[in-house]
């Protein structure tokens, strides 16, 4: 028993030399170095760590939210209106008898959708007109940086109040609003980023090799300008979260019966003075999720942007 | 020799301000541009919204080319352009009214909230920021940090409801949504808009201080969060200062501490703080829009939203570009600041 544990130990002993060499044999033994370093410079930032898990716990809720979710989160029971915390509902019940608790877990799947979406539709948009204006420079630059500006002329949730307005409300046309206003941010730090390694040797070494400017683009500067950008997108998450319940809580966002936590605290509103937890929980839900990914981006930031300091 | 550098320089400094004014007006055209295409091309049928859909045949083409809907994209957009700078908006579905007017009428009810909200953001924020460079890692150097993620996490709708509940709901020590108590409403007239200072105007101090004890709450809330804004941004600056040379050479010099920080360090802040006072203004905008739905403030966000649920098109457009060019303003404001008093950004 003892000679397994000391093997054990001698194997974790290799693995950790085998990380931490200052000779490494391979790209990728040198990666995997780096990305171990870095995990353990994220694990000593308890917070963020912290932000990690729930977020985590959020995912798991809006996947398992069929089986976590005790009651129907649309089907009213008006017999059951209005109800205070008890067993059986541990969040109360609202105006027409459905357990908050239940519809706190389903409107989790409704913040993952809204925040992924975005995410997957702004951030590509930004780090696409970002490189380009950066690696070109000259003209493309100041066309694409004249429009990224005028984007960020309007305050960002105006902008978006605006869109849905001519869209319509509802959670897509929400989504699309959100992500219209979000990409501009994105723009200008990957634009940064291209400017500064766009006049570097290796630049000029895969100019030389004959590689075109959409290959450079992609395969040589959008992989350097990821770290600076998933750690503002996760920062910006929070944000995002913040807007959609604005919006939501408007009426434009998602649209009642659905149980999204901004409408849920609007619908809550006209109860305020007697059933104070119609309003708290969701609302709670909302700043819990998006404190853990600032708790998150922080952490990140520390690790894959050390430029910046606190 | 001299004559013709200082004339190159001249030269160069007016191509620089050209360049500069261009670029503004670009940026105000695309503005423009963006409320434009909102307004006529991303709804499906503009003139549907007007007639409805069971308008006959040639009521809906009357209205067609009554609204210009049938002439050239660029000609709508020249014409849309020439009537948003005489300040024609159209007119508000809702009221009735032409939207400049009434963009005016409401105006002064959210500068006053934000006014005071500002207020509030510069005199905990400041004094909160420099502590917490001053004692990084100290006590209130947490409290900031705490203060900060807070603001940046909580959503302000919900603050807002949670403390109507708590101070008026259960507590009643303040009061609740309005500008005054109803039985107060309509008895100034109002002359500038601001209820403070009308009031005053008519010599009615109990209005007065009803209004202001009306505008604690939202203009706290709205301040809070330029509050965490402006400590985070004030720490951050003072730490960058506090760690110059010049800083070393008082102190070894025998300047007093106080001194040192105040007078030394952070007069070197001071115009990046203003532009981030500035900043913060430009985001109290944003923030007004939730919290005067909350707490009946008829001002411009009260408005934008009441319009937004009644679909009156030509309001929720004007509101957006009096915001975007307020913003716009603002944003233009702190860099001619920069360029004129920091000769590093020159």
């Amino acid at each position: 028993m003892n000679k397994l544990m000391a093997d054990q130990q001698t194997i974790y002993n290799h693995a950790k030399e085998w990380l931490l060499t200052d000779t490494p044999a391979s790209a990728f033994q040198a990666a995997a170095g780096r990305a171990y370093l870095g995990l353990l410079e994220f694990l000593k930032n308890r917070l963020a760590v912290l932000g990690l898990l729930i977020i985590i716990a959020l995912v798991f809720i809006a996947l398992f939210a069929p089986y976590i979710a005790p009651f129907d989160p649309i089907l009213t029971n008006l017999s059951q209106r209005l109800q205070p915390f008890s067993a059986e509902h541990i969040f109360g019940t609202d105006e027409v008898g459905r357990d908050i608790f239940s519809r706190v877990v389903w409107g989790s799947r409704l913040t993952l959708y809204i925040i992924g979406l975005v995410a997957i539709i702004a951030a590509p948009v930004g780090i696409i007109v970002g490189t380009v204006s950066g690696y070109f420079g000259g003209f493309v630059d100041t066309v694409l940086m004249r429009i990224t500006d005028i984007f960020l002329a309007f305050p960002k949730l105006i902008l978006a109040l605006a869109f849905v307005a001519a869209l319509g409300p509802g959670i897509e046309n929400a989504i699309i609003a959100i992500a219209i206003t979000s990409w501009p941010p994105y723009a200008r730090i990957a634009r940064g980023e291209t400017i500064t390694i766009r006049n570097s040797d290796f630049i000029r070494a895969i100019k030389l090799q004959g590689a075109g400017a959409i290959r450079i683009i992609s395969r040589h500067v959008m992989p350097l300008c990821l770290s600076s950008l998933i750690v503002r997108v996760t920062l910006d998450m929070a944000g995002i979260i913040i807007t959609a319940a604005g919006l939501g809580f408007l009426g434009l966002g998602a649209q009642p019966p659905s149980p999204e936590w901004g409408a849920m605290t609007s619908s809550g509103r006209a109860y305020i003075l007697d059933h104070w937890w119609l309003i708290t929980m969701p609302g709670m839900a909302i700043f819990v999720v998006s404190l853990a990914f600032n708790l998150l981006g922080d952490g990140l930031r520390e690790v894959l942007d050390p430029k910046s300091d606190d | 020799m001299t004559q013709f550098l200082t004339q190159k320089r001249l030269k160069k400094t007016a191509l620089k301000i050209l360049k500069f004014l261009l670029m503004v007006a670009i940026t105000f055209l695309g503005l423009l541009l963006i409320t434009f295409l909102i307004g006529r091309v991303v709804p499906i049928d503009p003139v549907l919204a007007v007639v409805g859909d069971k308008a006959s045949h040639e009521v809906y083409e009357r209205a067609r080319i009554a609204m210009g809907l049938n002439l050239p994209l660029w000609q709508q957009f020249l014409i849309y352009l020439s009537s948003v700078l005489r300040g024609d908006f159209g007119t508000s579905v809702l009221t009735a009214k032409p939207v400049f007017e009434d963009i005016l009428r409401v105006f002064p009810a959210t500068m006053e909230l934000a006014f005071l909200a500002t207020l509030f953001g510069i005199f905990v924020g400041i004094p909160l920021g420099v502590i917490s460079a001053v004692k990084r890692g100290g006590f209130l150097d947490h409290v900031s940090r705490v203060v900060g993620l807070l603001g940046y996490s909580l959503p302000i709708f919900w603050l807002a409801l949670l403390a109507l509940m708590i101070f008026y709901a259960k507590l009643d020590l303040l009061p609740g949504p309005g500008r005054v108590d109803v039985f107060y409403d309509g008895i100034v007239t109002p002359v500038t808009g601001f209820m403070l200072i009308d009031s005053i105007l008519a010599g009615e101090w109990e209005i007065f201080w009803n209004a202001l004890y009306h505008l604690i709450m939202p203009a706290t809330l709205l301040g809070y969060f330029s509050m965490a804004y402006i400590s985070r941004m004030t720490r951050s600056f003072m730490i960058e200062q506090l760690r110059q040379e010049y800083i070393l050479t008082a102190r070894v010099k025998g300047v007093a501490e106080w001194k040192v920080i105040w007078g030394h360090a952070f007069g070197n802040c001071a115009i990046p703080l203003i532009t981030v006072v500035a900043l913060s203004f430009g985001a109290l905008l944003e923030g007004s829009v939730l919290t005067e739905t909350i707490f009946a403030w008829p001002g411009l966000g009260l408005y934008l939203t009441n319009s937004l649920l009644n679909a009156d098109m030509n309001a929720v457009l004007g509101s957006t570009i009096v915001v975007g060019s307020i913003f716009l303003g603002i944003n233009i404001f702190s860099d001619i600041l920069y360029k004129v008093f920091d000769p590093r950004a020159r």
